[in-house]
This record gives C-alpha cells, sequence and structure tokens, in this order.
C-alpha cells in the first residue's frame, strides 16, 4: 500500500515538473512536418504490414491472371499478349491502389487524430502532403514488383532501363495527382463502406474501358471516343511508349494535362474542405 | 475585448441545416480556471468546443480566445489551445512513444528533444512501461491519460477537454482529475464538458448547464445548488402505514409537496430552509411514527439539473436501471 502511494506521489512531481516546462519550440517547417507524417505512415506500415498486399500480392495476382486469361484469346499468345499487356496493367494496378490514400484520411477524420492535427500549429496540408510521399514509395514498390515479375514471364521492353524509369516516372506524377481526387471523396464520404463504392464506381470504368487490355480500334465508335480521352488510356500511351522506346512528346504532354487538371481542381478541393471538415 | 479573459463569446451560433445546435452563447472565462460545461448529450457542448477550437466555423456571433478572434486569426489560437477530443485523438497503430514523439516533431521540437519530451511525459503519467506497446491495447484509462498527454507536449494556455472521464473506472477517473488539477496549478485554463455532475462540482470553479444549444444557468457550483434551496430531506418510516399520515404532517411542517416513491416506507421532500427539518422531525415523533432513519442532504447537481431543464440526467436514468 505504501509502496503504491509513493509511486503515485512520485508521478505526481513528474506531472508536475512535466506540465511546468512551458517551452515552445519554433514551428516545424512545411517540409519538416510534412516527414514527420511520413514517418507515421512508415510507422504503421511496420506496425500493420498487412497493408502492403495492395502493393504486394496484389499486384502479382492482377499480372498472372490477365496474362493467362486473355492472352490466348486476344493475342494468339501470352508471350506476345504480355510485351502488350504489361505497361497496361501495371498502370491500372497503381491506379487503383491510389484510392487507399482516400482511405487512410477517411479514418483519420473518424477516429479523430484529423481534429488533433486541424489544431496544431502546423503548415496544414503537410498531413496530407507526407502521407502521399509514402505513397509514391509504395507506388514503386509496386512497379518494382510487376515489372520484374513481367521480366520473369518474358516481358522485354525495347526501351532499356531508362525507358522503364521513364513509364515509372510517368506513373508516379499521374499518380500523385490523381490521389486527390480520393483525398476530396474521403472528405466528403461518412463511412469507409461508401468511399470503397464510390471509388471503385469511379476506378473500374476508368480502368477498364481503356486501351489498357484491348486495343481501341477494335471498339465501337462511341466507345472508341470515350476510350481515347480517358486520362488511363493517355497514361498508358506514354508508358507504353517509354518501355517499347518509341515514346512521343505528344503523349508525355498529355499524361502532364491530365495530371495538371486532376491537381489543379483537386488538391484547392481538398485542402478548402479539410480547413473546413465539420 | 478583454484581454484578462481566456474565452469570451458573444451570440455563438451554429446550425446544422434547421437544427440550431448551438444557440445564443455568451461566455466570458477567465484565465487560470476549470470552466464546466454541464449537460446532456446533444445540448451542444462538443459543438461549441469545436468553434473554440478552430475545427468548426461559427454561424453567428463572435469568439476571442485570449483576445484573438477564433475565425480570423485561427492561427494565433492554434499556438495557444489544445484538444483532448471524445475520441482518442492518437494513432492506435502506433506506440505509445511513436505517437508522443510524432506529435513533439509536429510542435517544432527537434528529434532528439522530441523523444526526451515524450519518454518525461510518458514517465509523469504513469505510461513508461506501456510506452513500446501499440495504443490499441491500451486500457481506456492508460488511453485517455495519452491523449492528454499527446495535449499538453507543448503545455497549452487553454486545454479543451471533452468529456475527459466518460467510460472510465473510479481511479482512472481520479487519475485524470489530479492531471487537470495541476495543469491549473501551473497556469493553464482548462473548459471540460461533463455529463456527470460530481465531475463539475469536484473539478470546475465556474460551471455552464447548456441545454438545447443555450447557456440555462451558470455560476459556481454552490451557487448552482443554492438556487434550488437547501436540499433534500429523505425520511424512511419505520412502519409503512403510518405513510399517509406522515406525508400530511411533513408537507404542512415544511409548506412543500412530499414526494413518494415505489418504495413505501420513504419520503422525500427538497427543502427551502433547513431549520424547518428539526420541527417537521419532532412532530412526526409526537404524532408517534417512527422514522427509522432521515438524512437531509446537500442538493446535488442532479436536482439543480432536473430543477433547471426538467429533464432526467443521464447518471439518473442509468441508475434507475
Amino acid at each position: 500500500m505504501s509502496n503504491q502511494l509513493d509511486q503515485t506521489s512520485m508521478n505526481e512531481e513528474r506531472l508536475r515538473d512535466a506540465i511546468a516546462s512551458r517551452t515552445r519550440p519554433k514551428r516545424p517547417s512545411p517540409i519538416s512536418s510534412s516527414l514527420t507524417f511520413s514517418s507515421r505512415a512508415l510507422l504503421r506500415i511496420k506496425h500493420v504490414p498487412e497493408q502492403l498486399f495492395d502493393v504486394t500480392v496484389f499486384p502479382v495476382i492482377f499480372l498472372l491472371m490477365f496474362t493467362y486469361l486473355f492472352g490466348g484469346a486476344i493475342a494468339g499468345s501470352t508471350a506476345e499478349y504480355l510485351q502488350f499487356l504489361l505497361p497496361g496493367i501495371l498502370v491500372m494496378t497503381v491506379a487503383q491502389i491510389t484510392m487507399y490514400t482516400g482511405i487512410d484520411l477517411n479514418n483519420d477524420i473518424r477516429k479523430g487524430i484529423f481534429d488533433r492535427f486541424r489544431t496544431l500549429p502546423i503548415w496544414l496540408p503537410s498531413a496530407l502532403v507526407g502521407a502521399l510521399l509514402v505513397d509514391m514509395v509504395r507506388y514503386s514498390g509496386a512497379s518494382a514488383i510487376m515489372i520484374t515479375l513481367g521480366f520473369i514471364l518474358g516481358f522485354r521492353p525495347d526501351g532499356g532501363i531508362i525507358g522503364v524509369l521513364g513509364a515509372v516516372g510517368m506513373i508516379l506524377i499521374f499518380c500523385f495527382c490523381l490521389s486527390w481526387v480520393w483525398t476530396t471523396l474521403g472528405l466528403i464520404m461518412r463511412s469507409e463502406k461508401s468511399l470503397m463504392m464510390v471509388s471503385f464506381m469511379v476506378l473500374f470504368p476508368l480502368t477498364f474501358v481503356s486501351n489498357v487490355f484491348v486495343d481501341p480500334s477494335t471498339l465501337p465508335g462511341w466507345l472508341e471516343s470515350f476510350v481515347d480521352v480517358n486520362p488511363i488510356s493517355l497514361l498508358v500511351d506514354a508508358v507504353r511508349g517509354f518501355m517499347h522506346g518509341n515514346v512521343t512528346g505528344e503523349a508525355i504532354m498529355w499524361v502532364f494535362v491530365a495530371s495538371g487538371i486532376f491537381f489543379v481542381i483537386f488538391a484547392p478541393l481538398t485542402m478548402y474542405l479539410y480547413r473546413n471538415k465539420k | 475585448m478583454n484581454h484578462e479573459l481566456a474565452i469570451e463569446t458573444k451570440g455563438l451560433v451554429k446550425t446544422f441545416g434547421k437544427h440550431r445546435a448551438v444557440d445564443g452563447v455568451d461566455l466570458s472565462i477567465p484565465k487560470g480556471k476549470v470552466y464546466g460545461f454541464l449537460g446532456p448529450n446533444g445540448a451542444g457542448k462538443t459543438t461549441t468546443i469545436r468553434m473554440l477550437a478552430t475545427l468548426l466555423q461559427p454561424d453567428g456571433g463572435e469568439a476571442h480566445i485570449f483576445g484573438k478572434n477564433i475565425v480570423t486569426e485561427a492561427a494565433e489560437v492554434r499556438e495557444r489551445i489544445s484538444l483532448t477530443g471524445q475520441y482518442a485523438s492518437i494513432d492506435e497503430d502506433l506506440t505509445g512513444i511513436e505517437n508522443l514523439v510524432m506529435i513533439s516533431r509536429l510542435m517544432g521540437y527537434k528529434k532528439k528533444e522530441a523523444k526526451a519530451r515524450a519518454t518525461e511525459l510518458l514517465a509523469a503519467f504513469g505510461l513508461e512501461e506501456a510506452a513500446k506497446k501499440q495504443v490499441k491495447n491500451y486500457s481506456g484509462g492508460m488511453r485517455r491519460r495519452i491523449d492528454i498527454a499527446a495535449s499538453i507536449v507543448v503545455t497549452p494556455d487553454l486545454l479543451f477537454l471533452d468529456e475527459p472521464t466518460t467510460g472510465l473506472d473510479p481511479r482512472s477517473r481520479n487519475q485524470v482529475w489530479d492531471i487537470v488539477r495541476t495543469l491549473v496549478s501551473a497556469g493553464t485554463t482548462v473548459l471540460l464538458t461533463t455529463q456527470y455532475l460530481e465531475e463539475a462540482d469536484q473539478l470546475a470553479d465556474r460551471i455552464a448547464v447548456i441545454n438545447q444549444g443555450k447557456i440555462i444557468a451558470e455560476g459556481t457550483s454552490s451557487e448552482l445548488k443554492a438556487s434550488v434551496g437547501a436540499g433534500t430531506l429523505n425520511v424512511r418510516l419505520a412502519d409503512s402505514t403510518d405513510r399517509e399520515r406522515a406525508i400530511t404532517i411533513l408537507s404542512e411542517k415544511l409548506q412543500t409537496d412530499i414526494k413518494t416513491s415505489g418504495d413505501t416506507a420513504s419520503l422525500s421532500a427538497q427543502v427551502g430552509d433547513a431549520s424547518l427539518v428539526a420541527e417537521a422531525l419532532g412532530e412526526l415523533v409526537q404524532h408517534r411514527i417512527n422514522v427509522s432513519d432521515f438524512s437531509l442532504g446537500q442538493p446535488s447537481l442532479d436536482e439543480v439539473f432536473l430543477t433547471l431543464t426538467g429533464q432526467k440526467t443521464e447518471s439518473e436514468e442509468e441508475g434507475k436501471q
């Protein structure tokens, strides 16, 4: 009993000391606070490694499934089809992973930690920028896994290593900008379920009704015209170009235009909602 | 604008659709005190706090924290306040120390200092042993403490605590109370909301009773109690067949209504003047009505609340179940 009392009083003294120190350090720079949020995301991966399934197992399943499912039917042989499919399926997989950014944010809001971040005297976007930086690492990881597996299965990029790096670079730029769509939705939707549903509703048509699996010229005219302006198709064009060593300046430009549009609309919208979330 | 005040609001309003969640709240809360918001669920306590903590924009009226406008000077306000919300505002997947280091870093501490500050706080809050455990494995009391610790990484001038002890066992609740008292003795102003009248009574220097978005009473706990009279007389009769006679005598002597309950032997009455009680009890004895037990209590805040709102509080409702 007396032991316990001693412990309590010791705590009280420490408590008083801890509270008495009223030093307020200088506010962190935007870079420093963003990096703190990045390290939070890395710690979360360390503690909940299952969340890496989407960038490890998911891409492997996708690549194997679609190569062997459609290869014979569409291109006559899987080896032939892989050459066409890999850049597209890479885009599709990484684009689909981007939606988890919104889900993480949505969880933060419902759990209350979001309120704490918003009352801190920090550069407001750093919570999102920090998380997106780690997402870039995750996307790169997913890309590396898919390209490696593709190589094992017989994929041979004519663009060489430079072409592959250029292709991944295109994907990262595009996905960084696309992510702001999900952060916007993550702030609007009230539950994780409804957010998932809306995200899938956007992503499924966008990734499937594109040039990922088939040559758009085989499609009926009205569908072809949609596929041609689908931002995913634009990205796939550039990524294929880089990997096959025949990329055009125009294809690259379109990726930048599509990415720019996503970013210019959804990044400010996200920040507006972030600041004014009820 | 008074700079001696921690919080000053005039006609603060927040509406959600047609519902006026906060409906014209005026507050003048001095520095260095504990101020309690007391009210049932949905009274507008949390909404008021969220506005004051710059998380929600008011739809009407204005508010200043230490003289800074919560809308136009939100950044300055954020430098001096901290919020511990109703739900644990920490990352449950991270460990205790990782959480505190993260907040310390966001407050501007360098890596080493952040680690030192986190360690210091964990020790002060009795969480050393749990430092390397994920917060999701913490008990309710530990979770509350780490949450408050995260709020005082840089000791704020004003701390908002939204229902800090809801769902805690008595020991954890006392720990939270100790933390609040220590904070106030070090000069922090604390604004806390609670549904527990005992908590407001124990901790708060002044209390605002909130119901349906409005402040319906304000004052110290004794002022609020005084507004409903001296207290409640409870009488337990030795023989319940004396009940009717006892009621007649008591209501005549005390000049008030006598309340009965399902227990036929017990009677109670709100008493305005304590000296009448002795007379009334004497009268019972003279009429040979035996009293097995009686008590005159200071009115509880439960009674204050009931008198003010005509509503039962949650603790009373729970007590009945």
